[in-house]
């Protein structure tokens, strides 16, 4: 493990490396893209090794969630580059004249990324290609409870990227939090509240930009669609034997829990015994094996902690209401989340439901595929967190949008120089109105002046 | 419109959650949504710049003694500019903003909507008090946010007269002022609020990005920096002198956070300019600068004294070449430049804020980007120059917030341009739609539809269902329908 005086030295390297220029070229950024592109290609097989490894993951799941949704994201960073590097005109007023105004983006510098344990490579990677797209350096700290892929990153992108600006630090917490000691000029972190308030303050040393990717309970707002409450109940349960089979711990397609500590955490959800008792499916734990079936629970009590923290795990609680609008007074009841997922047809409970509930995001009749949205800013608000990324917002959540104005010397308005009378600030209103008619009448003394409070 | 309430109690934390749930109750009562509700309270806030100019004005003038044309033009017309233009493109900005989807996702039809955070603080600064005060809220309200104001008590006359027209003119159940000092703004910030707008220095900065960071509040930190203006050899330096008079004495003395702070020139440049400069400055302000009305004074006692501080330093008050007067009981320092300042001078080394203007030369003009890079990001920096080559040079090499060729300080009425900081110099942006989307959450909407389930992102996974969702990843229509033939290469 680094000292503070070694990691200090190694980020100064990076800092230095980054004032020569070399990062913001375009050439540069394509060169990392690419080596990700194929770092994704060639090492497909170790992926899908290290996720079965930590988590128990199927390789198609992995393609459906991690690789094939980042390969997709650096195609489209490959394609938008030249328009997401490009500047941007700003509007004038006409009044402007000789005037041009633009908005330029450049990286933000030297970049954090703290990633989660659940989609190690998506979550490490996603933010990633946006830093690198921008133009900036990246030293990525993937989490340590995925410790097969932190290690497969570690070496993956010291072989394909560029080493003097892209670096993986691996650790735990320590590690995380002798990170943030350093001078960053944006971190990004994906994770819980708990240690997003610890990020954030961190970043307030050297009033450093964060966007914190947080979580939350997300709801699903299940309306009729001309079924009842028990046939529901049912077709999720057959739902669950289609993907899984009878016995879903012999199916390799469902991923297990990340760790001991997770297991248990989850157990203890459905220990208390009002919670138990409302277990309609599913319920076992297989400790050894860090294996929790499918579990659906009906109406447990509103104030156990399975219907108070974020479960993060294969349990799934159904509330029932008597109507379904009052879903939305039981969501805005609670602290807002990172999505709402709602199946209806009725498309004023649609419009209600955008209208009169706050989340990261929406989605009708489906769920977690936003994810794959590019043209969807992703991202939280209130306890979920706030900044975005996905597609171009990537690009410019690691990005700084300079204005940019550029005046010629032969055109100036000359009641814009002290020393002050009423004309030039009768000549300045109307300027500042876009009047072009009042600057007329008032040039041609054919406009009342106005009095200033001492009758100048 | 409610009736002013006269704090008589301290303004503890108490109060201040207390009001902060009344605020939030308002705000979920849905009214700040409507487009009435929002246009009505600009509409409100143009009627009140516009009604109480004069008030406005006076105050201003208690407050910094500034002259009433800085007043009506760089603070209240610059308002009523961001008023005007919320009240005309409110409705488009409410608009959701339709995006396209991919094959990804398909069939499916998505939008962006841009909604209220909810409840959020606004902290204001002293030396454009009543700007800097309704900009930000103006845009809160636009984004249909409910709004708590706290203005600067170092512009206590400003701070009384927001609080009173805020009163009168606005719907006191959504927008209200708390006036006060450390006390009454540490008790604000205590509470947890939706988003925090702070413009000021960067240690108050960082409190206030402590206190947000507790409850997970988004900031939008406007702070300042030392914004330095390069001066190359140009054939029109006297028109170069006047637009820098004019960004640094005639934004309020130098007191504005984009104001030159400092030149950076070549040897034979500076002597040139500072005849320039002088002869402009005599030609706005007369030969007596120090008693001249077009002047603001300096705010306080407090920064009256910082200034001098940084004129009587040694290794700097021989180096004054022009001004240097000054008349404590006025709080007044003429117009002051001072020039081949040594680089660890305190002068070149903080935010001088002040009508003071130090003259660095350098030997070759393009060392002053290293120069300008080697210090904290700025808020603004200025480049004079006819060379297009140079002025490729700056915009690429120079980090600020924004960046003017051949003027000063305008690109603040250009309401398409982001005005915000970087690193030290602030986060976040605002100004014309800006300022909206600052207070909104854009939220995405995706609508899917029932029909066309693909059954390969389910389990069981099998191979072929790999093959179809590469394919379908790849956007390539041919590749889906060779994956669902059986054709492919996998």
């Amino acid at each position: 493990m680094e000292t503070y005086r070694d990691l200090e030295r190694d980020l100064e390297d990076m800092r230095e490396y980054y004032r020569y220029g070399k990062t913001k070229e375009a050439s540069w950024r394509k060169s990392q893209l690419k080596g990700l592109l194929t770092l994704l290609k060639e090492k497909e097989g170790d992926i899908f090794k290290a996720l079965n490894q930590d988590l128990g993951k199927h390789h198609v799941e992995a393609f459906r969630d991690e690789i094939g949704t980042l390969t997709k994201t650096v195609n489209t960073a490959l394609e938008s580059l030249k328009d997401w590097m490009s500047s941007k005109t700003a509007k004038l007023p006409r009044i402007a004249l000789l005037t041009s105004a633009e908005i330029v983006p450049e990286p933000l510098g030297h970049v954090l990324i703290i990633s989660s344990w659940n989609f190690p490579f998506g979550l490490s990677l996603e933010p990633m290609i946006g830093a690198l797209a921008a133009g900036n350096t990246v030293v990525l700290k993937p989490s340590e409870l995925a410790p097969a892929c932190a290690s497969l990153l570690a070496n993956a992108i010291s072989t394909y990227l560029d080493n003097k600006s892209v670096k993986v630090i691996q650790g735990g917490s320590s590690v995380g939090e002798q990170l943030l000691q350093h001078r960053w000029d944006k971190i990004f972190f994906t994770g819980s509240a708990h240690v997003g308030r610890i990020v954030m303050s961190a970043a307030v040393k050297h009033l450093t930009p964060v966007t914190l990717e947080l979580g939350g309970k997300c709801p699903a707002v299940l309306d009729s669609l001309s079924s009842s409450w028990d046939m529901k109940v049912e077709l999720l349960k057959n739902t669950i034997k289609e993907m899984f089979g009878e016995n879903p711990k012999e199916s390799h397609s469902i991923a297990r829990i990340i760790n001991k500590q997770h297991l248990l955490r989850l157990k203890n959800l459905l220990e208390d015994p009002h919670v138990d008792a409302s277990i309609v499916y599913g319920g076992s734990v297989d400790e050894d094996n860090l294996f929790i079936e499918p579990t659906i629970l009906v109406d447990p009590p509103l104030q156990a902690a399975i219907m108070t923290d974020e479960v993060f795990g294969p349990l799934l609680p159904i509330i029932t209401l008597e109507k379904i609008e009052d879903s939305i007074q039981f969501i805005n009841s609670r602290p807002k989340s990172l999505a709402i997922y709602c199946f209806t047809k009725n498309k004023t409970l649609q419009r209600m439901m955008i209208s009169e509930t706050s989340s990261g995001s929406v989605i009708f009749n489906d769920t977690i595929i936003q994810y794959a949205a590019d043209t969807l800013p992703f991202g939280g608000v209130g306890e979920s967190g706030f900044g975005r990324y996905h597609g171009k917002f990537s690009f410019d959540t690691f990005s700084h949008e300079k204005a940019i104005v550029r005046r010629s010397f032969l055109t100036d308005f000359w009641f814009r120089f002290p020393p002050w009378n009423n004309y030039k600030l009768q000549l300045l209103e109307s300027a500042f109105n876009y009047d072009y008619l009042g600057l007329v009448l008032v040039i041609l003394g054919l406009k009342r002046h106005r009095q200033g409070s001492d009758g100048i | 419109m409610g009736s002013v309430e006269k704090e008589t109690k301290v303004f503890d934390s108490e109060a201040a959650s207390s009001m902060v749930k009344e605020l939030r109750g308002e705000f979920l009562s849905g009214k700040t949504r409507s487009y009435e509700w929002r246009v009505t309270q600009l509409k409100n806030i143009l009627k009140m710049s516009e009604d109480r100019e004069q008030d406005i004005v006076k105050a201003l003038h208690s407050d910094l003694t500034k002259p009433e044309l800085e007043s009506s033009i760089y603070e209240i017309s610059m308002l009523k500019n961001a008023c005007t233009l919320a009240i005309k493109k409110l409705k488009q900005w409410m608009k959701p903003e339709k995006v396209k989807t991919s094959l990804t996702s398909f069939p499916s039809s998505a939008e962006i909507v841009s909604e209220p955070l909810g409840v959020v603080l606004v902290i204001s600064p002293w030396n454009y008090p009543f700007l800097l005060s309704i900009d930000p809220v103006v845009g809160a309200i636009a984004a249909g946010n409910a709004v708590v104001l706290k203005p600067s008590e170092v512009a206590p006359a400003t701070s009384s007269l927001l609080a009173k027209l805020v009163g009168e003119y606005l719907d006191n159940t959504l927008i209200r002022v708390v006036e006060g000092a450390v006390a009454e703004t540490s008790a604000l910030l205590e509470q947890k609020w939706d988003k925090i707008c702070y413009t000021g220095n960067g240690r108050v900065g960082r409190i206030v990005m402590a206190a947000a960071a507790k409850h997970l509040t988004p900031v939008l930190l406007e702070l300042g920096g030392k914004c330095p203006a390069v001066v190359d050899s140009i054939i029109n330096l006297k028109v170069a002198a006047r637009r820098i008079v004019a960004g640094k004495w005639g934004c309020n003395s130098g007191q504005t956070c984009v104001a030159v702070d400092y030149i950076l020139t070549t040897k034979d440049v500076a002597l040139k300019l500072v005849d320039a400069l002088k002869h402009e400055l005599e030609g706005f302000y007369g030969k007596n600068q120090l008693e001249s009305k077009d002047l603001s004074r300096i705010v306080n006692l407090n920064h009256f004294d910082r200034l001098t501080k940084l004129l009587d330093e040694d290794k700097v008050s021989g180096k004054i070449v022009h001004g240097g007067e000054r008349d404590k009981a006025n709080l007044k320092i003429a117009p002051t430049i001072l020039l081949d300042v040594p680089q660890d001078s305190l002068i070149m080394n903080e935010e001088i804020f002040g009508p003071l203007l130090p003259i660095f030369t350098v030997e070759k003009v393009e060392s002053s980007f290293d120069v300008i890079n080697s210090g904290t990001k700025p808020l603004a920096a200025y480049l004079f120059t006819d060379n297009k080559k140079l002025k490729e040079q700056f915009v690429m090499a120079v980090s600020a917030g924004g960046l003017v060729i051949n003027d000063t300080v305008i690109h603040l009425a250009v309401d398409t341009l982001p005005f915000g900081g970087v690193q030290e110099s602030g986060m976040g942006a605002y100004h014309g739609k800006f300022s909206f989307d600052a207070f909104s959450h854009k939220k995405g909407v995706l609508y899917r539809s029932f029909a066309g389930d693909a059954p390969v992102r389910y389990p069981p996974y099998t191979k072929g269902k790999l093959a179809f969702m590469k394919a379908l990843m790849s956007g390539s229509i041919l590749g889906v329908i060779c994956a669902l033939i059986g054709l492919s290469k996998n």
